[in-house]
């Protein structure tokens, strides 16, 4: 399609050259109270590279139409376009079949999706569902509704003073009763990478299906499905440096193609008469509707984009600037990290004392330093630390040991203005 | 950095540092909590109301400098307020900081112009309304009285 599409910028392998990515984000190259910007709130949506950006901008430009169902060239191109797309997700995240690739909303709607269309009906009085005490709101809430709806129980694996789940608690929380563990990939209020694979293999053993949420894991280390041996796995574009609006959900094909769908409408039908509807084949039957086709695409350069530079470069570079960040912040007089795991990717929580993440997150916006302060969408992280909120710094492959200066700076001025 | 100043005056650094009328109020007879969803700052205030007359006014809870002293500096001028006045107080406040009024109605505010400065910070407004609009509710709601126990 596009030509300009896959150029990127050539760093040297596998060594990430983030100065020379920078140059790809055209947003950043800005000033904000008269400073130059630094974006440290990639948790809550990553900036995209002009690739992204020109891959919508050529599709408006150049193909736009309604995909599956014309047969003129604009149509035609659309289509192998935003199919292209899904062909690069299942690459990307090692799905055996394309048909295994559901294009949703997002994270949320992929948790909401096998919430109402695997759990609704299956799940009775007495099932279990399992998730963790660091789960974004997003994948309890979904759990709620359908315990409510079914009658099945709730139950929260608790986390450690460190933000690690406690694995010997989860152990024990599992048992023949429990249906399904849903928990977070990597934690967006704490950093937190959960030993997943351990995480699957006891789940399976006592015959539950697990779903990840890998809405912060793909932009920071590379997701195999198929190794991981999970059986649904969810994650939003916006947050791998794709449009907002679209994301994916992976599911093993024997599990969605006994689901019903989740709504019904246009493209997930093979045939409608008034008597009967007959539903359209995997993905289609979970896609109803015209999706957002350009975010689709948008989607398949952001993965072009992050494939290119290579997650294990990505991985290996923000971990060294997760090290030199936390080392600097420790530096700074009153502050507290939230989360402390051994393992851990991207993100610093941290809270200062006697001053309010608000005030922390104006006071370094003046300073020009973009990050984000509240509960994160994860209120009982924050019920467990006791804390009402904390500020977030969260990391992306285009940002610099200069940034984290700039930040520490910020801190620091911080402290000074509350002195 | 003059924005910032504008923003975080001494007055508020004093109020947060020191909150005034801080903890649970004895006796009251009305009383709500508010709650911004935003940041999940909560904010429980305290009223001793007798013949329309607001007696005493405390408040607990945990929130940024702003949302603070906001409390603080309103509690200390409720006391000995009507109800009705307080009200009013409450919607000149409250359309001050949305930008509904213009300027020349500062006067009335007195103390609590200190707090105008969030008007150049529409992220933070509510911070600066969550004790007023807990006010609203604590007025509103007479059946909500506090146990003293
Ligand atoms: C861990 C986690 N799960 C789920 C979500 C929800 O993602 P979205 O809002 O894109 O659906 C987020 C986004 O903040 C997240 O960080």
């Amino acid at each position: 399609m596009s030509s300009q599409k896959a150029q990127i910028t050539p760093g040297p392998a596998p060594a990430l050259d983030a100065a020379r990515l920078r140059a790809d984000f055209p947003i950043l190259h800005q000033q904000v109270h008269g400073k130059p910007l630094v974006y440290l709130d990639n948790a809550a949506t990553t900036q995209k590279p002009r690739q992204v950006i020109e891959a919508l901008d050529h599709y408006y430009n150049t193909d736009n139409a309604n995909i599956h169902r014309g047969v003129h060239t604009l149509s035609q191109r659309a289509t192998d376009a935003y199919e292209g797309a899904r062909e690069k997700v299942r690459r990307f995240i090692n799905a055996a079949d394309l048909c295994e690739i559901i294009f949703v909303r997002g994270a949320t709607e992929g948790i909401n999706l096998v919430a109402q269309s695997y759990g609704r009906p299956r799940f009775k009085a007495g099932d279990e569902i399992l998730i963790s005490a660091m789960e974004h709101h997003s994948n309890i809430v979904p759990w709620q509704m359908l315990c409510e709806q079914t009658g099945a129980l709730l139950k929260v694996a608790p986390i450690n003073d460190a933000g690690e789940l406690v694995l010997d608690e989860f152990h024990k929380l599992l048992s023949p009763r429990t249906k399904l563990v849903a928990v977070v990939h990597i934690s967006n209020a704490l950093g937190t990478i959960n030993p997943v694979r351990e995480i699957i293999a006891a789940a399976h053993g006592v015959g539950a299906v697990v779903l990840l949420d890998g809405a912060q894991a793909v932009a920071h280390a590379a997701v195999d499905v198929r190794a991981l041996n999970c059986d649904f796995y969810v994650f939003s574009s916006h947050k791998l440096y794709g449009p907002t609006g679209v994301g994916v959900l992976y599911g093993k094909r024997e599990l969605l193609e006994a689901m019903p769908p989740y709504q019904g409408g246009g493209d997930m039908i093979r045939m409608v008469s008034f008597k009967k509807t007959e539903y359209n084949s995997l993905p289609y039957k979970f896609e109803a509707g015209t999706p957002h086709i350009a975010g689709g695409i948008g989607l398949g350069a952001a993965i072009d984009y992050v494939t290119a530079v290579g997650l294990e470069a990505i991985a290996a570079y923000e971990d060294d600037l997760l090290g030199y960040a936390t080392e600097q912040a420790l530096t700074v007089p009153g502050l507290r990290l939230i989360g402390t795991a051994r393992a851990k990717a991207a993100i610093l929580s941290f809270v200062l004392e006697r001053i309010h993440p608000h005030d922390i997150g104006t006071i370094v916006d003046h300073e020009g330093v973009a990050i984000r302060t509240g509960h994160h969408c994860a209120m009982p992280v924050m019920d467990f630390f006791n804390v009402p909120a904390t500020a977030r710094a969260s990391l992306a492959l285009y940002n610099t040991r200069d940034d984290v200066d700039r930040f520490i700076a910020a801190l620091h001025k911080v402290n000074e203005v509350f002195a | 950095m003059s924005g910032l100043r504008e923003l975080y005056q001494e007055v508020i650094f004093d109020h947060n540092r020191h909150p005034r009328n801080f903890g649970k109020l004895e006796g009251a007879n009305r009383y709500a909590v508010g709650h911004n969803p935003l940041c999940g700052d909560r904010l429980t205030l305290y009223l001793k109301v007798e013949n329309d007359l607001i007696k005493d006014a405390r408040f607990e809870g945990m929130g940024c400098a702003i949302s603070t002293a906001s409390a603080s500096l309103m509690t200390e001028r409720l006391k000995g307020m009507t109800v009705a006045d307080a009200e009013d107080l409450f919607g000149r406040f409250h359309d001050l900081l949305t930008n509904a009024a213009t300027d020349d109605d500062t006067a009335a505010l007195g103390k609590l112009t200190v707090l105008l400065g969030v008007r150049e910070y529409p992220a933070r407004v509510k911070c600066a309304t969550l004790a007023w609009h807990t006010l609203h509710a604590a007025l509103a709601n007479q059946e909500q009285s506090v146990t003293t126990e």
